[in-house]
């Protein structure tokens, strides 16, 4: 069957099993918009490229599968940078298509002429330009091959405009991906599994480090037999949530900078850490020279790269995260660590009773008060979205997650904007779910123009926009070591609930703790999107926080103060 | 400083990629050489790195995750064989020529064109062989040098081949059972 090279896209992204994607035409892409005309893809149209990457972004981290972007060259490439510069951070599987100029003229700085595979290159899992009508099916397969295997991440496929014009002979069976030989890494002996059978069952005080990777291994089920055997004390990283259920009693919850306090401790008291699909990430170790001094430590990981890369560990066990604690299972023998879990029980004191409903309502609408209405509202078992900020770690401390990929955040990057965009991906992967976009005010600001695409293509969202006043987490930050020197962080806003109104977005203002969980419910009834935009204390802070550069144990803890009752960390 | 031998695609771009790596990993790239192999398709690198043992596993295992590269092995600690070459003009006149004839038969290196005023000589051997030979010769006056940077052997039975075209890959199997 002779097709372009537009018309061969369109058939394997079908074929592959896509069915939306997320993007904005140009000259370079034209013909395969054309032929997007003619196929059943779903095109939803962005408002910027940007907002197309991260809606992919969400597609993939709520479906478990791979999504795709789309941009026509030079300024629509370069603004997908950012999109694709979060789902490398985050290892998320994206494939963004970009138009190219002719490949006669490639070279020559032509119009809308970018070098964006030279440019992505540090951000990508693999790019690659294609010139030919003839390599665009391998090529493309070969993307969605490499986006999803090992540890994934984004592949970008740049197609010159000659390739999409010109024909060639389409046969699926005949465009295998054809991958680099590699060599096959065995991936630890028997002596380091052995090594690590020895230290789970002898140690007195282990406690496992769940991130991520669980998640992107699906090996929620193998996770859980692991727990269970060992009864292991499990803490999560901010992408490890919802890997194990938050209503566990062995989920401690969050660790790190602004994880509980009794968690950061427990790390440091543990005699033997289990790191499974988790990177040892900055914001989780705190200062590497005094953490976790007391503790062997065996990470279980698919990336050779990760092994000690910032914490030096005694056992490292590379592979799949499911099919290792699947081995590993079996061998577990001791389970009664009793002492330990009292003794972290025991440091967690009443600090744990973070329901905060039930203080009393001193007129001050606190953001962690939005969030635990929303949890209780939706039974904890929305998608929530969140950007980034402190609404972010709020979102992480009070929504408490059972389910692996209902929490979707910019993690690595940290990138502002994320939510709204990401929160459109997702609710296309998963239509039947209630998603929440929990955002700042800030982060809102940067790509509230996708409002747009939600009326245009009737997305069914609800917004929460925790609306401080301020770039909150850089104020908070200001407020500790910057002596409350507040420069640049003041944000004037416009009014949410009436610019969501000039799109055609119902919406609504929040001011006091009594609307709170009403308006929840209103929004939760509409079968349209709704937006609420919720008026909290301008001065809160995340607690606890773990500065920058201190060891785990230091944390700053909330001050005793009658206006902020928020949650009684002690 | 750490040696690593790489098999890559031969192809346009990977050298690209390779030191694109290493400057996202922030580690300095001391020496790099690329050439073909007995397999067209395949070429192989040394590559001589700024770094610690825990650099060049790093470097080496974020090696072989680019799809390109085939293989990526640190040979620091092991048995090596290391070659470098150089071309060094020096300046000459009838005066010295032969003082410097004798330092360069020492040196086992060879005068590879003569010029009234110059000679151009020829070395291999390891880099401090070389940097030997500079020393001497550098109050002479080096005029100009070029050298082609280092390549590395394992001796003896330890091979380091590229894996075989038909060698199912691991690398590329997704992960979990959630692949769509
Ligand atoms: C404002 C802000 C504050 C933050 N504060 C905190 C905080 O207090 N606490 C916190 O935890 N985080 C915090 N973060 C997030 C933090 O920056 C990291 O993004 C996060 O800790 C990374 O979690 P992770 O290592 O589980 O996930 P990733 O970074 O996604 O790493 C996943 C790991 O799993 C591995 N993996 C992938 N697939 C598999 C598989 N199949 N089998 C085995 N392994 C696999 C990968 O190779 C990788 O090493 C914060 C972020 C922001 C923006
Ligand atoms: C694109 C981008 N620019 C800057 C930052 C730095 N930054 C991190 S959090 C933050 C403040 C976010 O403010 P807001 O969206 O209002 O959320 P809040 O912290 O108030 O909840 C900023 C500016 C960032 N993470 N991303
Ligand atoms: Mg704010």
């Amino acid at each position: 069957m002779k097709l372009t090279g537009a018309e061969i896209l369109c058939e394997v992204l079908t074929r592959l099993g896509v069915r939306e994607i997320f993007g904005y035409p140009g000259g370079a892409i034209l013909p395969v918009y054309d032929a997007l005309g003619k196929s059943k893809l779903h095109h939803i149209l962005v408002r910027h490229e940007q907002g197309a990457t991260h809606m992919a972004d969400g597609y993939a981290r709520a479906s478990g599968g791979i999504g795709v972007a789309m941009a026509t060259s030079g300024p629509g490439a370069t603004n997908m940078v950012t999109g694709i510069a979060t789902a490398m951070l985050d290892s998320s599987p994206v494939v963004c298509i970009t138009g190219q100029v002719s490949s006669k003229v490639l070279g020559s700085d032509a119009f809308q002429e970018i070098d964006i595979t030279g440019i992505t290159m540090p951000i990508t899992k693999h790019n690659v330009v294609v010139t030919r009508a003839e390599d665009v099916a391998r090529t493309v397969r070969e993307a969605f091959v490499i986006a999803k295997s090992g540890r994934p991440g984004p592949v970008l496929v740049d197609i010159t405009k000659d390739a999409q014009q010109a024909s060639a002979e389409f046969d699926w069976d005949a465009c295998r991906p054809k991958l680099p030989p590699k060599r096959v890494r065995k991936n630890h002996d028997q002596a380091e599994f052995d090594r690590a059978v020895e230290l789970l069952n002898t140690a007195k005080r282990p406690l496992v480090l769940a991130g991520h990777g669980i998640t992107v291994s699906g090996a929620i089920g193998a996770f859980e037999q692991f727990i269970r055997a060992g009864n292991y004390p499990v803490a999560m990283t901010l992408l490890g949530i919802g890997c194990f259920p938050a209503k566990d009693p062995l989920n401690l919850g969050m660790m790190g900078m602004h994880g509980e306090a009794w968690v950061n401790h427990a790390i440091q008291e543990a005699d033997l850490l289990i790191a499974v699909g988790m990177r040892f990430d900055d914001r989780v170790t705190g200062d590497l020279r005094t953490y976790a001094r007391n503790a062997r430590k065996i990470h279980i990981e698919i990336d050779r790269a990760e092994i000690n890369k910032n914490v030096k560990v005694d056992v490292a066990l590379v592979g799949d995260a499911r099919e290792v604690l699947e081995h590993l299972t079996p061998h577990i023998e001791t389970r009664d660590h009793s002492a330990w879990i009292g003794h972290i029980n025991e440091i967690k004191g009443d600090s744990a009773v973070r329901d905060i409903q039930s203080l009393p309502d001193t007129g001050h609408l606190y953001a962690a008060h939005v969030i635990n209405d929303l949890w209780k509202e939706t039974h904890g078992e929305a998608i929530v979205v969140t950007d980034v900020g402190q609404h972010q770690m709020w979102e992480a401390q009070y929504y408490h997650h059972n389910r692996p990929r209902t929490l979707i955040t910019s993690g690595g990057l940290g990138t502002m904007g994320f939510a709204l965009p990401a929160g459109i991906g997702a609710k296309f992967a998963k239509p039947d779910s209630e998603v929440w976009v929990v955002v700042g005010d800030g982060g809102f600001q940067m790509t509230m123009s996708e409002l747009a695409t939600i009326v245009q293509e009737k997305v069914n969202l609800k917004i929460a926009i925790i609306n401080n006043g301020y770039l909150g987490m850089v104020r908070q930050w200001q407020e500790f070591f910057y002596d409350k020197r507040y420069v640049a962080t003041p944000l004037v806003a416009p009014d949410f609930a009436a610019l969501a109104n000039a799109f055609g977005i119902r919406a609504e203002r929040i001011t006091t703790r009594a609307e709170v969980a009403p308006g929840i419910r209103t929004a939760r009834e509409a079968a349209e999107t709704v937006l609420l935009d919720f008026r909290v204390e301008q001065e809160d802070s995340v607690y606890p926080m773990v500065p920058a550069g201190a060891s785990l144990n230091d944390m700053i803890r909330r001050p005793h103060s009658p206006l902020v009752e928020t949650a009684s960390d002690v | 400083m750490q040696t690593l031998v790489a098999y890559v695609e031969n192809k346009p771009g990977v050298l690209n990629r390779v030191s694109s790596l290493a400057r996202r990993l922030a580690i300095n790239i001391d020496s790099l050489t690329v050439g073909p192999t007995e397999n067209e398709e395949i070429a192989r690198m040394t590559i001589v790195a700024h770094t610690d043992e825990r650099g060049a596993h790093r470097l080496e295992a974020s090696l072989e995750k680019l799809v390109d590269v085939l293989l990526a092995e640190n040979i620091s600690s092991r048995a090596v064989l290391e070659r470098d070459l150089a071309l060094i003009k020096v300046a000459a006149d009838q005066q010295n020529r032969p003082h410097l004839m004798e330092l360069i038969k020492v040196f086992r290196a060879r005068v590879v064109d003569v010029a009234p005023e110059s000679l151009i000589i020829e070395v291999s051997g390891t880099v401090d062989k070389i940097d030997g030979l500079l020393e001497v010769l550098r109050p002479f006056g080096v005029l100009e040098m070029a050298r082609t940077g280092r390549i590395a052997m394992t001796r003896g039975g330890d091979l380091l081949q590229p894996p075989l075209p038909d060698a199912e890959s691991s690398t590329f199997e997704p992960a979990g059972s959630n692949a769509k």
